[in-house]
């Protein structure tokens, strides 16, 4: 079980042959990942890594099968690579890129919705589920499998929350890195209710940062919906306030996005929150040993 | 990326936003020989510094005669104005804007911004203009009207006129309002914009609707489409260690506190300051090597963390992923060749290669560098270290 992708998963690459994509996709596919081929625009038809490289995403699923694309293409031309994928029928694009403008984001995504795409990303580490694939840039050896489901923004606390979990005893069924940007694919919102359904998932944990509200609404749908133990870490409570121009950010959302207010919307929905992500693991333990 | 107030209201320009006239100087001369050739009888000095609340600092002053923009602009360049978005420092004043008097009948609030959670643009309009926004949005959020925008349609007459009438704006108001709106939203899209705020927008007496102010903030991923912004740019509102550390790929903001941190990941930085402070010790500042932590990078982020003399330790904490621990241990024991390390460096590798990393560090056997297991571990030893140093 575990969500979104498991070891039956065919997986295409989009920006197969260039630098990051072929380095990662080899590490990809040393993991065990089922990656069935590329998009590289004019080298279709080619080999890279031992799969067939394709010109266009059409061609890819087609000839495939593949359902997932790994985005490594660059920043100027992620909504491109995004909306193509989209048309062509993938289900769940994971963009890794970082530095995507936010209006050509904020465009692919619009269009990725309106074609029922599931994005991850873009500037995030990506999604493993453990011992079956890895689609991203984590290492994979720390995700040891097990029964503890992971979200979040922070690439690093990633894995650094994974590694301690993993040394209390425990272990990963997914891990979602869905990054940082202002415009996001899936959330809290989205994962959490997967999450809640997978039998293969005991407890979740969820690492956020300050700034925008999607921990806040994530409060609200965890006191609403969600009975498995959650537990949360918001990076930042003692980030400076920052030298701003305007004010207009903060009014829009209601909240001014602090670590505070999100801490204790997270603790009135029943989670527990630690003040130290080096408090992840053992409240892990915690929480599955009730 | 932020620019200052004149540089917006050229922009304004170019897309039919209007403003009043105006005329940017760098010395009280050019101030004066600006306001001749404006002409008029009255005009506003404004610093331009990229903060808001100039005004209430005493950086806004109207000028009544040519001797009094000579007395205003002398008084106003070289000031180190202070308000609440600059931070006790406060800012050193290095130009004036020079601008024509205006006729004010009503002032109003208009800033356009992207909505996370619609995934659109929203523009805010608010009767309340010229007050701090932030306390309308607090004490009576129903005097701001909200309304996003699908960029895959655009600025639509319906918006305008949700706008126009939610602001109570009289018949013969409104297409000039809504006329400057759909100006504004598009330098919103086309130049990829953060945010926009025009506090106040005024309405003059003859009924046109001008941009008194103007704040804009642009998304640094899509600069490089936009070299004519990047030519804005005002390196001297940009704080120089922060700077020389973006050259070298760090990302860098000092902070007041003892604790040097050098750590991989926005995230982690944050969560390594907050374990610091949780512990009782306070971080000097937040600073992530990014992916590529290597001994040329470790020891940048050493020299510009010991230029701080408040330093007392630095704790350096690197969760190795693709990057080999043993590397990042070799680019220590580099680093501290290369720069002369005078506080105690606690460091903690964990991740890929961690253990191998652990014996690099053991063999070096340097008196300065003391090894931690975990983040935990990393942080009580680096409060330790900074408390012994007192």
């Amino acid at each position: 079980m575990s969500i979104l992708v498991n070891k039956n998963t065919k997986v295409i690459v989009q920006g197969f042959t260039g630098k990051e994509g072929s380095f990662h996709a080899e590490q990809c596919l040393a993991y065990g990942t089922k990656i069935v081929g590329g998009v590289t625009p004019n080298k279709g038809g080619t080999t890279h890594l031992g799969q067939p490289v394709f010109d266009t995403v059409a061609d890819a699923v087609r000839q495939t099968g593949a359902t997932v694309s790994m985005i490594f293409v660059p920043p100027a031309f992620v909504a491109d690579a995004v909306m193509e994928a989209a048309e062509a029928g993938i289900e769940l694009a994971v963009i890794i890129t970082e530095g995507a403008p936010v209006r050509d984001m904020q465009k692919a995504k619009a269009h990725a919705v309106k074609h029922g795409m599931l994005t991850i990303g873009p500037n995030c580490p990506g999604i493993i589920t453990a011992d079956e694939c890895k689609i991203g840039i984590m290492p994979g050896m720390i995700f040891k499998k097990g029964r503890v489901g992971l979200i979040s923004k922070s690439g690093t606390l990633t894995y650094e929350s994974a590694n301690q979990i993993v040394k209390e005893g425990f272990g990963i069924s997914t891990a979602v890195g869905i990054g940082g940007d202002p415009i996001i694919g899936l959330s809290y919102k989205q994962l959490l209710p997967m999450f809640e359904a997978d039998p293969e998932t005991d407890a979740i944990v969820m690492v956020g940062e300050i700034g925008g509200d999607l921990e806040i609404q994530a409060a609200r749908f965890i006191k609403e919906h969600i009975k498995k133990p959650v537990v949360a870490f918001i990076a930042g409570q003692t980030a400076p306030k920052g030298k701003r121009m305007g004010h207009a950010g903060a009014i829009i959302s209601g909240s001014a996005g602090t670590a505070a207010e999100k801490m204790a919307a997270l603790e009135d929905a029943g989670v527990t929150v630690v003040v130290s992500p080096a408090e992840i693991g053992k409240a892990v333990t915690k929480a599955l040993k009730k | 990326m932020n620019i200052h107030e004149y540089q917006a209201k050229q922009i304004f320009a170019q897309y039919g936003v209007p403003t009043p006239r105006g005329i940017v100087a760098n010395t009280p001369d050019e101030a004066v020989a600006n306001a001749k050739e404006l002409g008029g009888s009255i005009w506003v000095v404004k610093a331009q510094i990229h903060a808001g609340g100039r005004g209430l600092g005493g950086g806004v002053k109207l000028a009544r005669s040519l001797d009094e923009v000579r007395t205003l602009a002398s008084q106003i360049l070289g000031m180190t104005l202070v308000t609440h978005q600059t931070g006790p420092e406060g800012k050193l004043v290095k130009k004036v804007y020079i601008e024509e008097g205006a006729d004010i009948k009503k002032e109003y609030y208009l800033g356009i911004v992207l909505d996370r959670a619609k995934e659109m643009p929203v523009i805010m309009a608010s009767t309340e203009g010229g007050m701090e926004i932030e306390n309308v949005a607090h004490d009576s959020p129903e005097k701001i009207i909200k309304v996003a925008v699908d960029p895959a349609i655009g600025f639509q007459p319906f918006h305008g006129r949700e706008l126009a009438f939610g602001l109570g704006l009289a018949k013969e108001e409104q297409s000039k309002f809504i006329a400057f709106a759909s100006a504004l939203y598009n330098v919103y899209i086309e130049k990829d914009a953060e945010m926009i705020e025009i506090n106040p927008l005024i309405r003059t007496g003859s009924g046109d609707f001008l941009a008194l102010d103007g704040k804009v903030g642009f998304d640094d991923s899509a600069l490089y489409r936009h070299p004519e912004l990047e030519a804005m740019r005002d390196i001297d509102e940009e704080d120089a260690d922060e700077r020389e550390a973006g050259q070298y790929g760090l990302s860098y903001i000092s902070l007041d506190g003892e604790i040097g941190c050098m750590v991989n990941g926005a995230g982690l930085a944050m969560g390594t300051m907050d374990t610091i402070n949780h512990m009782g010790g306070t971080p000097a500042n937040f600073l992530d090597v990014g992916g590529k932590a290597n001994a040329e990078t470790v020891a940048k982020g050493f020299e510009i963390i010991l230029k701080n003399p408040k330093v007392k330790a630095i704790f350096v904490n690197i969760f190795g992923g693709i990057v080999r621990c043993d590397r990042i241990a070799n680019g220590i024991l580099e680093a501290t060749k290369m720069v002369d390390v005078h506080v105690p460096v606690i460091v903690r590798l964990d991740g890929t290669n961690a253990p191998e990393a652990a014996e690099i560090l053991r063999n070096a056997n340097i008196a300065n560098v003391i090894a931690a297991t975990d983040l935990a571990d990393g942080a009580a030893k680096a409060v330790a270290a900074a408390k012994g140093a007192k």
